[in-house]
């Protein structure tokens, strides 16, 4: 199981990370912006990608649009801070499968991760 | 500045800390900041943007801001980790991304952080508008949350708050 982290706060993808450990995933991979995790993605896809919305360079919005153009099975969660109804819609348009807000406690955030994942298992994303 | 536009930032900031830090954040008296003061060690500061103009600060002390760090991201980090500045400008980005989604009706966006560090230095911004310090207590120690925001077009404030007293 291979999980990208796209945030470009390195703390952030630090706890993140030692919640997927927790859980029992190791193999992260990590992006501090769009563009990073663009490239990364060129080189493999992996089976879940986490995504803050506000990042320098490329925002975590038009990375999902981006990757939506050509993959429309990837898990995405987005973990930002934007909890506006009208900024998690435009996040579901865009095509994510999950959201979380900032700020999170590690069990909402395993939680979320977990039925993410078994949604993509049973082969219901969109 | 409407002093109304002070408690989604307080109770922000009081979900922040007990959620991301497991700190409980004790509120003092709010008052209008008069000049440069308090000095800090550590400033992190968001921008408002969109309907809304200003920014929130967090000051602390190296000490304090050391353990508030060292809480939130669940490893020891001192002022000279390499994630110091990334932490404390994470956890205010958090703060200001929940006081915004308790303005309905305007569209503000929020800048990346910007953190200072130096001891004993002051943040100066625009005398235009009168900005409101709130001292906020931990155990891990005490700091200074400061808003100075102005809105271009009116907003209601959601959630059931309180109106905290402002002492000029």
């Amino acid at each position: 199981m291979n999980i990208l982290l796209v945030d470009d706060s390195r703390t952030i993808r630090n706890i993140q990370k030692n919640v997927l450990k927790e859980l029992g995933y190791e193999n992260v991979w990590e992006a501090e912006d769009g563009v990073q995790a663009l490239a990364r993605l060129k080189e493999e896809i992996p089976d879940l990608m986490l995504v803050d919305w506000n990042m320098p360079n490329m925002d975590g919005i038009t990375l999902i649009r981006e990757v939506r153009k050509t993959n429309k099975s990837l898990p995405i969660i987005m973990c930002t801070t934007e909890s506006e109804k009208s900024r998690v819609l435009e996040a579901v348009k865009a095509g994510v499968n999950n959201y979380i807000v900032k700020p999170f406690t590690v069990e909402s955030l395993g939680e979320k991760i977990n039925a993410t994942l078994a949604k993509a298992a049973a082969g219901s994303t969109p | 500045m409407d002093v109304r536009y002070i408690n989604p930032f307080i109770d922000s900031i009081q979900n922040t800390f007990k959620t991301m830090c497991g700190l409980s954040v004790h509120i003092g008296d709010p008052s209008l900041k008069i000049d440069d003061a308090p000095g800090a060690d550590v400033s992190s500061v968001i921008g408002f943007s969109g309907d809304a103009a200003g920014s929130v600060v967090l000051h602390f002390s190296f000490e304090t801001a050391s353990k508030v760090c060292t809480a939130f991201a669940g490893a020891d980090i001192d002022p000279q980790h390499p994630d110091f500045a990334d932490a404390l400008g994470e956890l205010t980005n958090i703060v200001a991304g929940g006081a915004k989604a308790k303005f309905d009706g305007v569209n503000i966006s929020i800048s990346l952080p910007n953190v200072i560090v130096g001891k004993n230095h002051c943040v100066s911004a625009s005398k235009s508008s009168p900005r409101i310090l709130i001292p906020c207590s931990t155990d891990a120690g005490a700091f200074h949350l400061e808003i100075g925001m102005v809105l271009t077009k009116p907003a209601a404030v959601s959630g059931d708050v309180q109106t905290a007293g402002v002492n000029a």
